[in-house]
């Protein structure tokens, strides 16, 4: 490489108590280049980075800008070297203009004039294409806006070396594609960018050289143009991993769960679900794609029966076709409403309508011995309606609806509570006795903790102690275990290495193939594609797309996500106002 | 005079103890922290500038000296008072609101307990300074008497605040930090320490209202009494001026006007009313500020709302 180097780490050591995380890291930057810097979660990368940007202060090594030997102790020594980091969660002032947030801290001896700034904001802005306006207060802006103001604030204190910690994280296909081709104009200007992601993709599309980390170590830095995803995930991950998620045909498909016209508006009267309709079919993984906060979470909490709707119906089939009626209902009522409705019949095909055959009923003793019995069966799958019911109603009316919130310590499991009894959340109705059963709970967080692989010094450790994937396995695993006939799952693979995402697409897969309506809330496209049979696209509360996963491109699933921007931006105006 | 004009002047000097109060907690807050100290603080100002003009007494300095003492005297009880709490809500991070409300309870107890003994020593020795506090109106036989140096010096310290907020680099930053404590110390804002000055200095400011109140406005040896109520109106005064120093001046004026309204209005229109309506008069400012609330609250609109850390302790971000 003729270009001079920028930027370089020498044997940079960094501990957390006794983790380390970074062990004896060299790497280097030039000018002019883009360094994207490539590991799975915990394997180091931010650390690594926060510690040249000045959060972090190596336990030893040292750091090295343009040649000389740099100490970084705050952010504000790392920008005097002209090194500054955008964070992944931004940090940013909503009160203030994007002018505002960019002087913020910044202290040039000279007088503070806000239209100096906006004036300047507006230059640099202009000069490698962004478009922002510096008087727009942060709190009205898109998330890309937002992003777009982050770089600003690094580039007005001058810096030369960027940090992007995992930039495309929260953008569609189409505004990473407009963020990378203001990185490739900044690289064009000299300018060094390191970029964490673990998009393989983006690595292969964006950057010139990827420095590969695995386990708080550089396994090595490779020339991008000369090396493949391949040879970069068994870099990554230390063995070959097949990238491929099994897809099996979906075989026996049954609508399970069909949606109609469902809209939900929150407590500020806006608009958060708008007429979305759709059907959940057995044996069938139904993808949902669509911006965070488009209303997924409301989607499929109101599924859930946990919000109130202003309109719409859930309507859930039961497979009961030719089962037994069985007192689940616990109520004789219910048994009696099915005959009128005509969804009942005896074994040998003649009509149940609680009526012998002079016409005369049937007494509640003799139909209660042949519903115990196991003689009256249904005709077909049993309608429930699901809308305006409680979560306990729905369990009642034996519902088999498991939910993987994406807020797993919050909804998910009780943090401060072992595996066990987390699994007794579940089931602690079924106790009989004033006193606690553990048996059963017990058995099963065993069979979790083994079946899953969850790594963990024993069942009786609270859940917030173990890993994000490991604890991801146990919300997982409970819900799988209740015999689910909808599965909903919220973003499941959320902050999870390559290895534990696998080991939950692949339990999604096995739940599609038992006649499981699985319901997956996806942030990463490359995966939704793989995954799903079908992709439901929504965007601002609609849906504005259903596409067949097996012919759908990403950027038609992109154009979907952002369908009708124009309108949302207005009804976020008018909440504002 | 005309009394609907004697009714309107009474009103300012009362208001510019609200004044004092009111901008020294905006300051507080605008770094994010809740100071339900500031009826204490008044008071401890109060009692700080008594005691330095008592010791001055027969100095035989001139009054242009003892004054600005008296004064200084003041602010330096009120950054005592600002210091224990900043200690205790800045550094050791303690609740906000408990630490506010002792600080009041703490402040009001020393203040009865020197006061009144100030009092049975030799009487109020301090009480001679009123005229000080009066100039240059210390001869006028109508209200005016009470528009002292000190209103002059709150609004000016009103106005200058608005400025350092709204106009200054410290003033974006001091902004920064009641807002998002964490990307002020992402940009290199020594949040601890703007935390520590903005109120420190709020809390001198503050402290000075409670000598005005006690020399110029009450000029009284009771006066020391009725400081702790004066404190609540200021603090509810910051609602009800959104947080802005400049709208403050004219809601400090109208809540003047509301607290004296009970006594006065009566009176104005020649009506005879019984003497237990005018605590329910007294009630005005409150249930001003109460519908301000509701009203901000309904409407939503961001640059209304108090600082989004307002009573959060920060906890920098550490593994």
């Amino acid at each position: 490489m003729s270009k001079p180097i920028a930027l370089q780490t020498k044997g940079v050591t960094k501990r957390f108590g006794s983790v380390v995380a970074n062990n004896n890291v060299d790497l280097c930057v030039h000018r002019g280049e883009i360094l994207a810097i490539l590991g799975e979660n915990g394997c180091g990368k931010t650390t690594l980075m926060n510690m040249i940007a000045g959060i972090y202060y190596p336990d030893s090594g040292s750091i090295l800008v343009d040649g000389e030997e740099v100490v970084i102790r705050s952010p504000k020594d790392a920008f005097r070297h002209g090194i500054g980091m955008i964070h992944q969660h931004f940090k940013l002032v909503d009160l203030f203009t994007a002018a505002e947030n960019i002087v913020l801290g910044v202290d040039d001896g000279k007088k503070y004039n806000i239209k100096e700034v906006n004036a300047r904001v507006a230059k640099i802005a202009e000069k490698y294409g962004f478009h922002v306006d510096p008087k727009k207060k942060i709190y009205e802006m898109s998330v890309s806006e937002k992003q777009t103001v982050e770089i600003l604030k690094v580039l007005y204190r001058g810096a030369d070396i960027l940090i992007l910690d995992e930039p495309s994280a929260v953008l569609t296909p189409q505004e990473t594609d407009k963020l990378f081709d203001v990185l490739r104009r900044m690289r064009e200007d000299g300018k060094s960018i390191l970029i964490i992601t673990h998009k393989l993709h983006e690595v292969m599309a964006i950057s010139d050289r990827v420095a590969v980390l695995r386990k708080g170590e550089h396994i090595a830095t490779v020339e991008t143009a000369r090396t493949s995803p391949a040879e970069l995930t068994e870099m990554m991950v230390g063995k070959k991993v097949a990238l491929n998620i099994d897809r099996p045909l979906p075989h026996d498909v049954r609508d399970r769960l069909v949606i109609k016209g469902l809209s939900m508006t929150d407590a500020e009267g806006v608009r958060i679900l708008d007429d979305i309709t759709f059907t959940a079919k057995a044996g069938e993984i139904l993808g949902i794609a669509g911006i965070a906060g488009s209303g997924q979470r409301e989607l499929l909490e109101s599924i859930a029966g946990l919000h109130h709707l202003q309109d719409g119906s859930i309507t859930y089939y039961n497979p009961k076709k030719d089962k037994p009626i069985t007192f689940y209902h616990k109520s004789f009522e219910r048994v009696m409403e099915l005959a009128g409705e005509g969804m009942l019949r005896y074994v040998d095909g003649r009509e149940f309508t609680g009526k012998d055959e002079q016409g005369r009923a049937l007494s509640r003793k003799t139909i209660c011995a042949q519903v115990e019995a196991g003689v009256i069966l249904f005709k077909d799958d049993e309608v429930i309606n699901l809308r305006e019911k409680t979560p306990l109603q729905i369990r009642e009316l034996g519902v088999r609806l498991s939910f993987v919130p994406e807020d797993r310590l919050g909804m998910g499991l009780v943090g401060n509570m072992d595996i066990v009894d987390n699994m007794m959340l579940r089931s602690y109705r079924r106790g009989q006795s004033v006193f606690v059963d553990r048996k059963k709970p017990g058995d099963l967080a065993h069979t979790i903790v083994h079946d899953l692989e969850v790594v963990t010094p024993s069942t009786h450790t609270p859940v917030r102690r173990l890993s994000g994937g490991n604890v991801q396995k146990v919300l997982v695993g409970r819900e799988i275990a209740a015999a689910p006939t909808v599965l909903m799952a919220a973003y499941p693979v959320r902050g999870l290495d390559i290895n534990s995402s696998y080991t939950i697409y692949n339990l999604l897969t096995e739940q599609k193939e038992r006649g499981v309506a699985v319901v997956f809330v996806g942030e990463d496209l490359d995966v939704l594609l793989e995954l799903c049979d079908r992709i439901l696209v929504i965007c601002a509360g609609r849906v504005t797309g259903v596409l067949d996963a097996r012919n759908a491109t990403k950027e038609e699933i992109g154009l979907l996500m952002t369908g009708d921007r124009e309108s949302s931006d207005a009804e976020t105006d008018k909440k504002e106002e | 005079m005309n009394p609907f004009l004697d009714f309107l002047i009474t009103a300012i000097p009362l208001g510019i103890t609200f004044l004092y109060g009111c901008v020294g907690e905006i300051l507080t807050e605008k770094a994010g922290h809740l100071n339900l100290g500031i009826p204490g603080i008044m008071c401890v100002g109060g009692t700080c500038g008594c005691m330095a003009l008592r010791i001055l007494k027969n100095s035989g300095l001139p009054w242009f000296v003892i004054l600005p003492i008296a004064i200084l005297a003041a602010f330096a009880g009120g950054l005592l008072m600002g210091l224990i709490y900043s200690f205790l809500t800045v550094t050791l991070k303690a609740n906000q609101n408990v630490t506010g409300l002792a600080m009041t309870t703490f402040g009001v107890g020393v203040t009865k307990f020197v006061m009144s003994k100030m009092a049975v020593g030799g009487g109020m020795m301090y009480l001679y300074a009123c005229d000080y506090f009066r100039f240059p109106f210390q001869q006028s036989k109508s209200a005016l008497k009470y528009c002292g140096v000190m209103v002059f010096l709150g609004i000016a310290i009103a106005l200058i605040a608005a400025f350092v907020l709204n106009k200054t680099r410290v003033g974006l930053h001091l902004r920064a930090v009641g807002e998002n404590p964490a990307t002020a110390d992402a940009v290199g804002i020594n949040v601890t320490k703007y935390k520590y000055v903005a109120t420190l200095i709020g809390s001198g400011i503050a402290a000075l209202g409670g000598l005005f109140y006690i020399m110029d406005y009450a000029g009284s040896y009771e006066a020391y009494k009725s400081i702790e109520g004066m404190g609540w109106l200021a603090v509810a005064l910051v609602i009800f001026t959104l947080w802005r120093p400049n709208l403050s001046i004219l809601g400090s004026l109208l809540f003047g006007l509301l607290y004296i309204a009970g006594s006065r209005i009566p009176t104005l229109l020649g009506i005879q009313l019984d003497m237990s309506a005018t605590p329910l008069l007294q009630m005005l400012p409150y249930a001003v500020t109460i519908v301000v609330l509701i009203v901000i609250s309904v409407r939503k609109k961001r640059e209304h709302q108090p600082p989004a850390s307002l009573g959060v302790p920060y906890f920098r971000e550490e593994r």
